[in-house]
Order: structure tokens, then C-alpha cells, then sequence
């Protein structure tokens, strides 16, 4: 009953999202002001209805309802509660509402929040977003359906993929789901834009917020499932430029550009058509990435199950969604006016730059992802690209960008004056040489490269917290004047400070990889193995009962300069129902490097392979990307202070403003 | 002639569109493309060894069914696959030989010191000319050959403890016999 309830709200959905996407459009080219507040009525309802979908297939998993084959498919009543409920977005179907609730979330985030949008624009960025719901509400009802029954019920279910039953995946696909569906958004934003032909300041500042949510909760999501890798595959990796993490990151770096482009259209009024571009391409990219993962065109270490027929379907979703809006920008753009010519050595040519190196690395992302595919299409040679090629192309594109992003900030806007920028970054030469010296000496005849990353991490923290010294004026002005100055600084300068300061210690975090050092030994109890001045010994392995499997858990003392830290416990989990073992990794950290240790095979007469890892520093790469959402969430709670700020600028100016905004 | 520049990204897209097309079309799973090789002689190969003396020599291997594994250092899925091979070698003692595919010597060295080496022996196919013969559409990929030399079965991505029992050591078998 709940369940054909669900069933029955998601075609209601997307009868609302059918009026949504049209009377909204209609009303606003007619000026006709009932039409328009159309949108935002069917935003809201549109909303309450996907809800209820989620909430009742939720009811059907947590009630183990097994006349829902998708239930019967993916859960099991033996399965714990955290991932009956997560389990909902454990298999395609159900992942796919998730994606339309997140949409639909933010299409009645749009429609509650915009009151200062002008009608018309606000109109028609709703209906864009209820074109993308119908296409997606289609692709669920039609190839995907959550709520389909079987009968006879059968007595249990097949449960979930004992890999995906894990806190840290509970949660990842929500939130690289709200980070993809997010940046729809800025894509209704930039076709509503195209539509009236008109780009401002004033379109750039609504763009914006939703822009960098989008990016906040997509970091988070791309981190938690890098960390996610790290300690589950059980060879201590954290990237692997796999297809499907490409797909993610793909979107990042796109999204991290129009972040970076759009502060130049609000700031300078310049850079419109490009702008608009990189908010279709971003969406676009959330779309192939979609689009490469349901469909199985590449393979991929990431197991979900495929289907050409959605293969098709969600092609030819892209075909209407990044070929419509794309075909519109042929149209409009050219019409776009800029607001004047700049000089290169400034802040905006400075973000351009910015624009340029990530759409580049961005650009090699996507070629060393699909190569294989057009290679194979074309009935060429087959081949596949793996680490060699993106460690050659991409990480040397990375370089130039964060020295970039040293200097950058400290450049003001319309005519930079590069040689005083560089003056004033003494403090960062210092820092940077004096790290380089230590990591050159330290690792001695080791990794040039890493040697280098932490030299650019280094002059990375140097150079953003000289930025903010020079902006308080630190040293220069009395204190007290300091930390007025520090008051009055708008929350996203130090947004920016924080996500750029994030990006050192992930930079600290990546480089650090190169000192991993790792122990393999095939040990039985009582054996021992040392590694990186730490002792670990097997003490005793022991048959451990779980909820849905059997754990052979080990328990290894590790000992240091003779005491004794900690009793470590990896785990070989067997799943008796899918017949497949996991490996639980132990993990130890001291924010400064972790001892890892992951338990392989046994030989069945009392001998594990024991694999230990300890990794300097590899807790900073996850640290920084917090770091980094952390740095746009503070620059967001700036701007909804902004929201007002027409009003309540001519009642208190700040007597200081620093010498520019971002 | 500006208006030209703004169709580029709509023609760049249509361009990936029509790859898409090409490649739902071709068949959404790998794992099912019969090999072109299959049931004709492996395609000749001698290659450098890894530990530098004998040379691996298709010539030399042929008299017993035996597998080819392609890997490399840098390949993920070979990761994931090396337990299950390790478990071949020491425990069935297949006649089981690798070919590092497009590596550095030195890294493949390092990889096997790491994980262990389950290989009797391991040629260097750094050209990747070898991979390209057989048809190989990116590592890890296993090869069944039987005793004339000819390829009776193709594995597509990392072996599986299940694939390994239900067809691997089953089809051996099964060669060893004729």
C-alpha cells in the first residue's frame, strides 16, 4: 500500500514537472505574472512528492517488504538497520530517485530562496530544472522502476554487496549526488540567462551561492569516497584515476572554474559567454559521468549492474539536455556583451589563468578517460591508459596553477602590479626554500617530485596567510587597527584563504605518498615484522561472529622504542549469503602519518599475509579537502548576509574596506 | 566567423555523442567479446625475461596447456586479481606465466617483490606489440593455451575465485586429458 503510494507520487511528479518545465516558460515570454508563479508552486509540490517516493521505498527496506523486487534484489533481514535505510541507494534503481529527490530538493530550494530574483528569470530557471526532472522522473518510471512487485514473495532477500555495507559509502553517493544535481542549478541559471539574453553582476551573484554549495557537498563527496578506497580495498591507495572517480572529478574541476569566473562576471562585468559555457559544461560533465556509470560503456573497478536499453535512454537525455543547451549558447552567446577589454597582469587575467589550467587539466581527465572508447569505436588498436598517463600530463598542469594561486589573490583587480605582488611574497620564497632544503636533505637521492610537491605546498601556505597579512595590514598598522580590519573582512576572503589553505595540505598529503613504506610477511601466531620503527606482532586470530557474516579477526600489538601502543585488529569478513570476503582494514593515525595494516589470505594451516603500510601524512589529503569545503561553506554564509546588503549598506559602512572583495 | 566559434562546443559535443552511440551499440559488456584469436595458433612471441636469463619463447611453452596473464604495475584491477593468482601458483602450480604489459622493468620487479611472484616467468612486453597480437583490450587479460599452441579461452579483467573454479581449472583439466 505504502509502496504503490510512492509509486503513484513519482508519476504524479512528473505530471508536476511536465507543468513545471512549461507554463513557467510560457508565462514569463508573455509577461503574464500567474503563469509564472506557476514554477514555484510545482517546485514545491514537485518536492513533497519525490519525498514522500524516498520516504516510502525507505519504509519498504526498513520493513523488508520482499514484494518489492527491488527489495528482494538488495536487502536482506539480517542486514543492520544503517544499511537497510542506505541500502534504499545501494543498487541503480533506487539511486536514481535519490538523484531526483536531490533535484528536486534543489529546485525548491530555488523556489523558496529567491524572492529578490527578478519574476521572469525566476520562472524560467524553474522550468529548466523541471525539464531535467522530466527527463530523469521518465528514466526511472520507464527503465528503472523502485516500486515494481513480485508474488509469491520470496522468503528473504538477496541483501547488499558486502563491499557497499560500510559507513563511509553509506553516505558518499548523497552527497556527490547533492554536488552533481547542485550544479543544475547554475546549468537553469545559464539557460534562463541565454534565454532573456542577459548577463550581469547581478546574475552572477545569484549564480554563485548555489554554485559553491554545489561544490562544497561534491568535494566532501569525491573525499569521502577516496577515503572510502583507501581503507577499504585494502592496499592503502586513495586515487586511481578509475573511470568512475574521473567522472566525479571531471565536474570538481569544471565547477572549481566557474566558482573562479564567476567572481570576474560580478566583479568586472566581463567573461559573460565563457561563464555561461563552463555552467552548461559542468552540469554536462555530472551528466556523462551519470551516463558512463549506468551504462557500462568503460569498465570499471566500481560494480553496478548495466543496461544497454538505460544506456540508451540516459544517452539520448544527454543528447536533449548538453546538445539543446549547447545548440541555445551557439545561438545567444554571440550576442553576450562583455563589458571591456582588461590587462593581463590583474586579478581577473589572474583567474583566467585559473579558468584556463583547470579546463585544461579537465580536458585531459576526460581524453585519458574515454580514449579507450574512441579508440575502440573506431575499431582502432585496443588499449587502455592507466597511472603512467595522468601522472605525465596532469599533475605537471597542476603546477603552474598552485604557484598561480599564490600570486594570484595578491593582484588587484583591472591593472595588477605583479613586481610589488611578488615583493611582498618574500616571506613564501623563505618558507618554500627552507622546506625544499629540509625534504631535499631528508630524502636524499629519494623522489625529485615529491621533493617539489612539498616545495609548492609550502609556498602555497606562505603565500596565502602573507595574503591575508597584507589584507590586516599585519605589522604595518597597530594591532588594535589589525583586528578591526580582521572584523570587517568579509566572510569570503577568508572563505578563499581557508579552500586555498586546504589545497596546500592536500598538495602536502598527495606528495607524501612517494615515503609510503610497506611490509608484506606471511606471519603465524607469535610471528612479528617491523616497519617504520614500529613492532607489530600477531598475537592471536580468533573467529569473531557478525550481524550478516564471520570475521577472522587478527590481533596485532604494535610496539614502539619498546612499549606497547595499541592492540590493532584487521578483519577478513565472509559473507555467507553472496559468498564474497571483504578485508577491514586497521588503521592508526596521528594525523601526522598512518600505520595501516590490511589481512590477506590465509594458507589454511595457521599462516596469514600480513600487509602493512605506514603512510606520512595521508590523513592531510582528506584533511584538506574539508578544509577546502570548509573554506566555501564560510564564503557562502557571506554571501546570504549579502542578500540584504542593498538595505543595510547605507546604515553601516565598514570603515575599512580592504583593497578588494574576494 | 565569430558565430563559428561558439558552435565549436556543441560540434566537440556531438562528436562525443556519436562515440557513445558507436560504443551502447558494440555491446555494453566487455567481458562477453569473443576474442577474434580464439581457438587459432597464440600469436608467435619472445620476449626478454624479467629475471634476465631464459627468454619467454611461445615455441619453447608449447608440449603442455598453459596460461598466459597479462598485468601491469600501474593497473588497478591487476591488483585486485594478483591474490587469486598467487593462490594458482601455490596452491594448483599451474603452468602460469605473465607478460608485463607496456611496464618498466623496474617497477614490475618492485611489484612482484611486493606482492609475490606467482609467475614461473615473466616477459617484458614494454612496446606493448605482444598485447596488440593478441588482441588485448587492456590488462589484466588471461589467456588458455593448449598444447599446440593454440588460444582455447580468453579471460577479460581480473580473474575471480569463482571464474577460476568454474572455468578455468575445469578447461585445464580438460586439455590435460586430450
Amino acid at each position: 500500500m505504502i509502496t504503490e503510494l510512492g509509486h503513484f507520487a513519482l508519476i504524479l511528479a512528473l505530471f508536476v514537472a511536465i507543468v513545471q518545465s512549461t507554463v513557467p516558460l510560457i508565462g514569463a515570454a508573455r509577461r503574464h505574472v500567474g503563469w509564472m508563479s506557476v514554477g514555484r508552486s510545482c517546485a514545491l509540490v514537485g518536492f513533497a512528492l519525490t519525498a514522500l517516493a524516498m520516504l516510502s521505498l525507505m519504509h519498504a527496506y526498513v520493513t523488508s517488504d520482499f514484494t518489492v523486487i527491488n527489495v528482494v534484489e538488495n536487502s536482506h533481514t539480517d542486514k543492520p538497520l544503517l544499511y537497510q535505510i542506505t541500502g534504499v541507494w545501494g543498487n541503480h534503481e533506487g539511486s536514481m530517485l535519490l538523484w531526483v529527490f536531490m533535484l528536486s530538493l534543489c529546485a525548491a530550494a530555488v523556489a523558496l530562496f529567491s524572492n529578490n530574483l527578478p519574476p521572469a528569470l525566476r520562472a524560467r530557471v524553474l522550468a529548466v530544472q523541471g525539464m531535467i526532472a522530466v527527463g530523469f522522473l521518465l528514466f526511472i518510471l520507464l527503465t528503472s522502476n523502485p516500486f515494481l512487485r513480485t508474488f509469491p514473495p520470496p522468503p528473504n532477500g538477496n541483501g547488499l554487496n558486502p563491499v557497499l555495507q560500510d559507513p563511509g559509502l553509506a553516505f558518499h553517493p548523497p552527497f556527490l549526488y547533492l554536488g552533481y544535481v547542485g550544479f543544475s542549478v547554475a546549468f537553469a541559471f545559464a539557460v534562463a540567462a541565454l534565454i532573456e539574453g542577459r548577463v550581469d553582476a547581478a546574475w552572477a551573484r545569484w549564480v554563485r551561492p548555489w554554485t559553491l554549495a554545489s561544490w562544497c557537498a561534491l568535494t566532501i563527496g569525491i573525499a569521502m569516497g577516496s577515503w572510502w578506497a583507501y581503507y577499504t580495498l585494502g592496499w592503502g591507495g586513495w586515487w586511481f584515476w578509475d573511470p568512475v572517480e574521473n567522472a566525479s572529478f571531471m565536474p570538481w574541476l569544471v565547477g572549481t572554474a566557474l566558482i573562479h569566473s564567476s567572481i570576474v562576471v560580478e566583479k568586472r562585468d566581463t567573461l559573460k559567454s565563457w561563464t555561461i559555457l563552463l555552467a552548461i559544461i559542468t552540469f554536462s560533465l555530472s551528466l556523462v559521468g551519470t551516463f558512463l556509470v549506468r551504462s557500462g560503456v568503460l569498465t570499471s573497478v566500481h560494480a553496478f549492474a548495466t543496461d544497454p536499453q538505460r544506456g540508451t535512454f540516459i544517452l539520448l537525455l544527454l543528447v536533449v539536455a548538453i546538445g539543446g543547451s549547447l545548440t541555445l549558447y551557439a545561438i545567444r552567446a554571440p550576442a553576450l556583451k562583455g563589458g571591456g577589454v582588461f590587462a593581463p597582469i590583474s586579478r581577473e587575467g589572474a583567474l583566467v589563468l585559473n579558468n584556463v589550467l583547470l579546463s585544461c587539466g579537465c580536458a585531459t581527465v576526460f581524453l585519458g578517460t574515454l580514449y579507450p572508447l574512441f579508440l575502440d569505436a573506431m575499431g582502432g588498436p585496443k588499449l587502455s591508459v592507466g597511472f603512467p598517463f595522468f601522472n605525465r600530463t596532469f599533475a605537471p598542469m597542476m603546477v603552474p596553477m598552485i604557484i598561480a594561486v599564490g600570486i594570484g589573490p595578491m593582484l588587484a583587480w583591472k591593472r595588477g602590479d605583479i613586481l610589488g605582488a611578488l615583493q611582498r611574497l618574500w616571506v613564501a620564497y623563505i618558507a618554500t626554500g627552507i622546506v625544499l632544503l629540509i625534504a631535499f636533505y631528508v630524502t636524499r637521492g629519494g623522489p625529485v617530485l615529491a621533493v617539489l610537491g612539498f616545495g609548492l605546498s609550502a609556498w602555497l601556505f606562505a603565500a596565502v596567510l602573507t595574503e591575508l597579512a597584507e589584507r590586516l595590514r599585519l605589522f604595518r598598522v597597530p594591532l588594535r587597527d589589525s583586528g578591526r580590519r580582521a572584523v570587517h573582512l568579509p566572510r569570503a576572503a577568508y572563505g578563499m584563504t581557508l579552500a586555498h589553505l586546504g589545497l596546500a595540505v592536500s598538495v602536502a598529503g598527495f606528495s607524501a605518498s612517494a615515503f609510503d613504506k610497506e611490509a608484506i610477511e606471511i606471519l603465524k601466531p607469535g610471528g612479528s615484522l617491523d616497519i617504520a620503527g614500529y613492532h607489530l606482532t600477531l598475537e592471536h586470530m580468533d573467529r569473531l561472529p557478525g550481524p550478516n557474516y564471520t570475521a577472522d579477526d587478527a590481533s596485532i600489538q604494535v610496539m614502539r622504542d619498546g612499549k606497547v601502543i595499541t592492540t590493532m585488529h584487521p578483519q577478513r569478513r565472509f559473507f555467507p549469503l553472496q559468498k564474497e570476503t571483504t578485508s577491514e582494514t586497521a588503521i592508526r593515525t596521528n594525523l601526522l602519518a598512518d600505520l595501516y595494516v590490511a589481512l590477506g589470505d590465509t594458507d589454511n594451516a595457521g599462516s596469514w599475509t600480513v600487509r602493512v603500510y605506514w603512510k606520512p601524512l595521508v590523513p592531510w589529503i582528506w584533511m584538506g579537502a574539508v578544509i577546502m569545503a570548509l573554506g566555501g561553506m564560510v564564503s557562502l554564509s557571506d554571501r546570504r548576509w549579502r542578500v540584504g546588503v542593498a538595505s543595510r549598506a547605507g546604515r553601516r559602512m565598514p570603515q575599512a574596506i580592504p583593497a578588494a572583495g574576494e | 566567423m565569430k558565430r563559428l566559434f561558439y558552435l565549436l562546443p556543441l560540434a566537440a559535443f556531438l562528436v562525443v555523442a556519436g562515440y557513445f552511440m558507436i560504443s551502447l551499440r558494440a555491446g555494453p559488456d566487455v567481458h562477453e567479446l569473443p576474442s577474434a584469436m580464439l581457438n587459432k595458433p597464440a600469436p608467435e612471441f619472445d620476449l626478454a625475461s624479467l629475471s634476465g636469463g631464459e627468454k619467454l619463447d611461445l615455441d619453447a611453452l608449447k608440449g603442455h596447456p598453459f596460461i598466459v596473464n597479462f598485468f601491469a604495475s600501474w593497473c588497478v584491477p591487476c591488483r585486485i586479481e594478483h591474490p587469486v593468482l598467487m593462490r594458482l601458483s601455490q596452491q594448483n602450480h599451474l603452468p602460469l606465466y605473465g607478460i608485463a604489459y607496456k611496464d618498466r622493468p623496474e617497477d614490475t620487479k618492485k611489484l612482484l617483490d611486493k606482492y609475490g611472484d606467482p609467475f614461473r616467468l615473466v616477459g617484458l612486453d614494454q612496446s606493448g606489440n605482444v598485447g596488440l597480437n593478441f588482441g588485448v583490450y587492456g590488462v589484466p587479460e588471461t589467456y588458455v593455451i593448449d598444447a599446440t599452441g593454440r588460444i582455447r579461452r580468453r579471460f577479460v579483467g581480473p580473474l575471480t575465485a569463482e571464474t577460476v573454479n568454474k572455468e578455468l581449472l575445469p578447461l585445464l583439466k580438460q586439455l590435460d586429458k586430450s
